[in-house]
């Protein structure tokens, strides 16, 4: 399956998750390949990075349910804030741990979960349909986080096998195995596909953070995540953040034909090539 | 005493008092103040402090900021992943250090937007984490530009949550909510007022309660005996200097 194939199953109007955090480990080859699709009207639920902000900038955003939007090196993603400064999007703006929890709620099909995050702050008064619960147990009250349900997810990982098993090397899985939990159509981007007799040489058991059950489709997209880092393989490249930053305005138009409304090969091509993109070292914080 | 400190240096001392006597829970220090603050009480009166490195792993000592030199690998203690983060904080051992955009008389604090929420006149990162934080653990503050656009009557967007009873539904657990201290360029201030407000602790070197004042938007209370904020000693400058800062990027801070 390509990338252009899985913006091919998808809709107007779809919500759909995004994995990774930040600028880390996004699927990236995916993002680009709904930036350049004539999708609309969608709803992303995300820890955003150049992933937000590049839908923003692609006018595919109708609704963003985030907790923040940082390119981590760069603080804050310009194409995001033009369009809230705009007023062009809804939003449903929530504290992380809230995200997860909705994304966990989704996934083991619960229709809330509890938690005190959110109370006493306007993360409540301007979400309105985020009600409170009494604890049965007690006279506490409780946010009730409703389930965050997905169309579909988008992850990138660093190996998978064409079944839908999949390996993550990096230190931190984030919250991909809950975007795809959470979600009724799961499509994993990986650097490599592997026979599954691979897997277990090329990390530990620890690194296999997806199992079959949580994935439809696997696509093949070395570097996938670029411009965001996919240790150990590659760190950010600040480099490409800069000029994703600067294309604001009318700078958007020439950024999005030179780097979204490309192939995959082309955009690497784009970059200044593979060993280009694998010589970032890893990003220290 | 030392006499050659810099704003910098005071503001980092006073800072790293905010985990005194915090045990073996997870300081984190978001921004460079509070960050190499954390790194100062964990090398001096808190060992028992856990530090991570930025991602997702526990660092046994605190790792100086900037470019690592070569060869530097931290000594790791933990895995900490994101999810255990949220498992951690919620759980109350952590205590952490930000820099809000907006603060008032209670502690409420915004570091989403500034403006309306459907249209906001800066969109900043969103609330992150800080909701959470502040409602399972005790948080302080940092404020570097202590002025009535900081210090302000009502926060465009309550982020993180303070003492404003108004806020608290009757039924909402309070107990794990503590707001400990709060530094500014100016002074050192704390939650101890009347209804917790917003209270002067310490003066630094060279300023009048007045000024304070004048650079807040809202009635600020002081304690009884005001003094000054303690200045850095020799050793807890040259921890500054050569431990955890030896590049000086705190020269920026107060630079604009």
């Amino acid at each position: 399956m390509t990338t252009n194939d899985v913006v091919g199953e998808l809709r107007d109007g779809m919500t759909i998750g995004i994995g990774g955090w930040g600028a880390r480990r996004k699927p990236m080859a995916l993002v680009r390949a709904l930036a350049r699709s004539s999708l609309k009207d969608l709803t992303i639920v995300s820890y955003g990075g150049p992933d937000v902000g590049m839908l923003c900038a692609a006018g595919k955003v109708h609704k963003l349910i985030f907790g923040f939007v940082s390119l981590d090196l760069i603080p804050l993603d310009p194409h995001f804030r033009a369009v809230r400064q705009a007023g062009a999007i809804k939003i449903m703006e929530l504290d992380e741990g809230m995200l997860q929890w909705g994304l966990k709620a989704a996934m083991i099909r619960l229709p809330f979960l509890p938690t005190r995050a959110g109370l006493a702050t306007d993360v409540q008064q301007l979400n309105p349909e985020i009600k409170t619960i009494r604890s049965p147990y007690g006279s506490e009250s409780l946010l009730a986080m409703p389930a965050l349900e997905l169309d579909a997810a988008l992850v990138h990982v660093d190996h998978a096998d064409e079944r839908g098993n999949g390996q993550i090397l990096g230190d931190d899985p984030f919250f991909d195995d809950l975007y795809c939990g959470a979600a009724k159509r799961r499509y994993v981007s990986c650097e490599r596909i592997v026979p599954t007799a691979e897997l277990t040489t090329l990390g530990c058991i620890h690194t296999l953070a997806l199992n079959r059950t949580l994935v439809d489709a696997v696509i093949e997209a070395p570097l996938g995540a670029h411009p965001t880092m996919c240790t150990p393989k590659y760190g950010i490249d600040l480099e490409h953040l800069k000029t994703y930053a600067g294309a604001t305005g009318d700078g958007w138009a020439a950024y999005q034909q030179q780097f979204v409304d490309v192939d995959h090969a082309q955009y690497i091509e784009a970059i200044g090539g593979r060993a280009k993109i694998e010589s970032i070292p890893p990003t220290v914080f | 005493m030392a006499d050659d400190y810099t704003l910098a240096d005071l503001c980092i001392v006073a800072c790293a008092e905010a985990w005194r006597d915090d045990g073996d829970i997870l300081a984190s220090g978001m921004g460079l103040v509070p960050r190499l603050a954390a790194g100062l009480a964990r090398l001096t009166f808190s060992p028992g402090l856990l530090m991570n490195d930025g991602e997702c792993r526990l660092a046994a000592e605190p790792i100086p900021v900037g470019p690592r030199a070569p060869g530097y690998e931290p000594q790791i203690e933990g895995w900490l992943p994101f999810r255990r983060v949220f498992e951690l904080l919620w759980s109350g051992r952590r205590h952490a250090m930000t820099i809000p955009t907006q603060i008032d008389r209670f502690g409420n604090i915004n570091i989403s937007f500034i403006g309306d929420a459907d249209k906001p006149k800066v969109q900043l990162l969103g609330v992150r984490g800080i909701p959470g934080n502040t409602i399972n653990h005790p948080c302080s503050y940092f404020v570097p530009n202590h002025g009535p656009r900081s210090f302000v009557h009502e926060v465009d967007m309550v982020s993180g949550c303070g003492y404003d009873p108004g806020r608290w539904a009757p039924s909402v657990r309070r107990d794990f909510h503590e707001l400990r201290l709060l530094v500014t360029n100016l002074a050192v201030l704390d939650f101890q007022g009347p209804d917790h407000q917003i209270r002067v602790r310490s003066l630094h070197p060279g300023v009048a309660l007045d000024q304070v004042r004048e650079q807040t938007s809202f009635p600020l209370a002081s304690v009884d005996d005001l003094g000054e904020t303690p200045t850095p000693t020799a050793e807890q400058l040259r921890i500054i200097r050569e431990v955890l800062d030896p590049k000086n990027l705190r020269a920026s801070v107060f630079k604009s």
